[in-house]
């Protein structure tokens, strides 16, 4: 019997994780311990940007901005990373999972995206003395902001949300484009904008005393985007779930 | 605390940040909200009809 044989194999840890129905029923225990560690983050984080860290020899008190700017702009390649692979997932395996994976992220990157440039430009205006330049990092990440609303708003317009999930994980992918630009952008032009103070291999450019509030910071916005998420992920399958509950409903009354 | 000449800029982008995480905490969980709901009137309804005559 084939009911027997599936209950005989027990899924692997992947399955357990990915399949909606095991998801809603795992991630639901992380919502809230997710949102106290992001708070204590931003408690901590806050505390150390504006009370306890110096302002900067050059930039005097506007450094600030940076423990907003930064995380941001972090988050919105991160995001954007995610979503590319959530695409990977959504074209090659067709796993629903990916669908909604690349979905729920979507407007909190777009979020992060329009955070990152907001802050960089209130930045800009006392250290550059423009709240705005046409240079490669700030129209790379204009564009970004644009594809991300553009990725939103395509969500909305589908009703057939297994065919929008193909059609926008290809637009995803072209849009992926844009990341390395971003990225590279400040050592391939000429502009305004530093080069990376902050890279994976290597030390950081960056005095311990603004180093550590900027860390946190970043910990904070990062863990306020799982957490959310993890919200608008179990929201989003449960969406699904409605939309079939509802599709089988039309069906019967139709007959 | 004294911010310095540009005060305006500092309190601006934390303002803007703090209004955008209210937000989008906000959208989460009314969104939530509106789905659940939205199953919860599926469930009692017994799923099989979608008719307007529901008792309510």
């Amino acid at each position: 019997m084939m009911t027997a044989d599936v209950a005989l194999k027990k899924p692997n840890w992947f399955s357990r994780l990915a399949n909606p129905g095991q998801f809603l029923a795992w991630s639901r225990g992380f919502v809230v311990p997710l949102a106290v560690v992001t708070a204590l983050l931003f408690a901590v984080g806050l505390y150390l940007a504006l009370i306890d860290s110096p302002p900067d020899y050059q930039m005097g008190q506007t450094v600030r901005i940076m423990y907003l700017h930064v995380p941001n702009a972090i988050l919105s390649e991160a995001v954007y990373a995610l979503m590319a692979v959530a695409s990977i997932g959504t074209l090659v395996w067709r796993h629903p999972l990916a669908d909604v994976a690349a979905r729920a992220a979507a407007p909190l990157g777009a979020s992060f995206t329009g955070l990152a440039l907001f802050t960089g430009s209130l930045w800009g205006r006392p250290t550059w003395g423009t709240f705005w330049e046409w240079d490669g990092r700030m129209t790379s990440t204009l564009i970004l902001f644009l594809i991300y609303l553009g990725i939103v708003a395509l969500w909305r317009a589908f009703d057939d949300a297994a065919r929008a999930g193909r059609i926008i994980a290809v637009f995803t992918l072209v849009g992926a484009l844009d990341i390395p630009v971003v990225k590279y952008s400040v050592d391939w032009w000429n502009t305004l904008h530093q080069p990376a103070s902050l890279t994976l291999m290597g030390d950081p450019h960056m005095a311990p005393s603004m180093l550590w509030p900027l860390a946190v910071m970043t910990f904070a916005f990062g863990f306020l985007f799982l957490t959310l998420y993890l919200v608008r992920m179990r929201t989003e399958i449960l969406r699904r779930r409605a939309e079939t509950l509802e599709r089988q409903a039309a069906r019967s009354v139709e007959g | 605390m004294e911010l310095g000449p540009h005060a305006v800029f500092i309190v601006g982008a934390y303002l803007g940040a703090l209004l955008a995480v209210i937000a989008l905490i906000a959208y989460a969980a009314i969104d939530a909200r509106r789905v659940r709901a939205r199953l919860a009137a599926l469930e009692a309804k017994g799923v099989r009809r979608r008719s307007a005559d529901s008792p309510r």
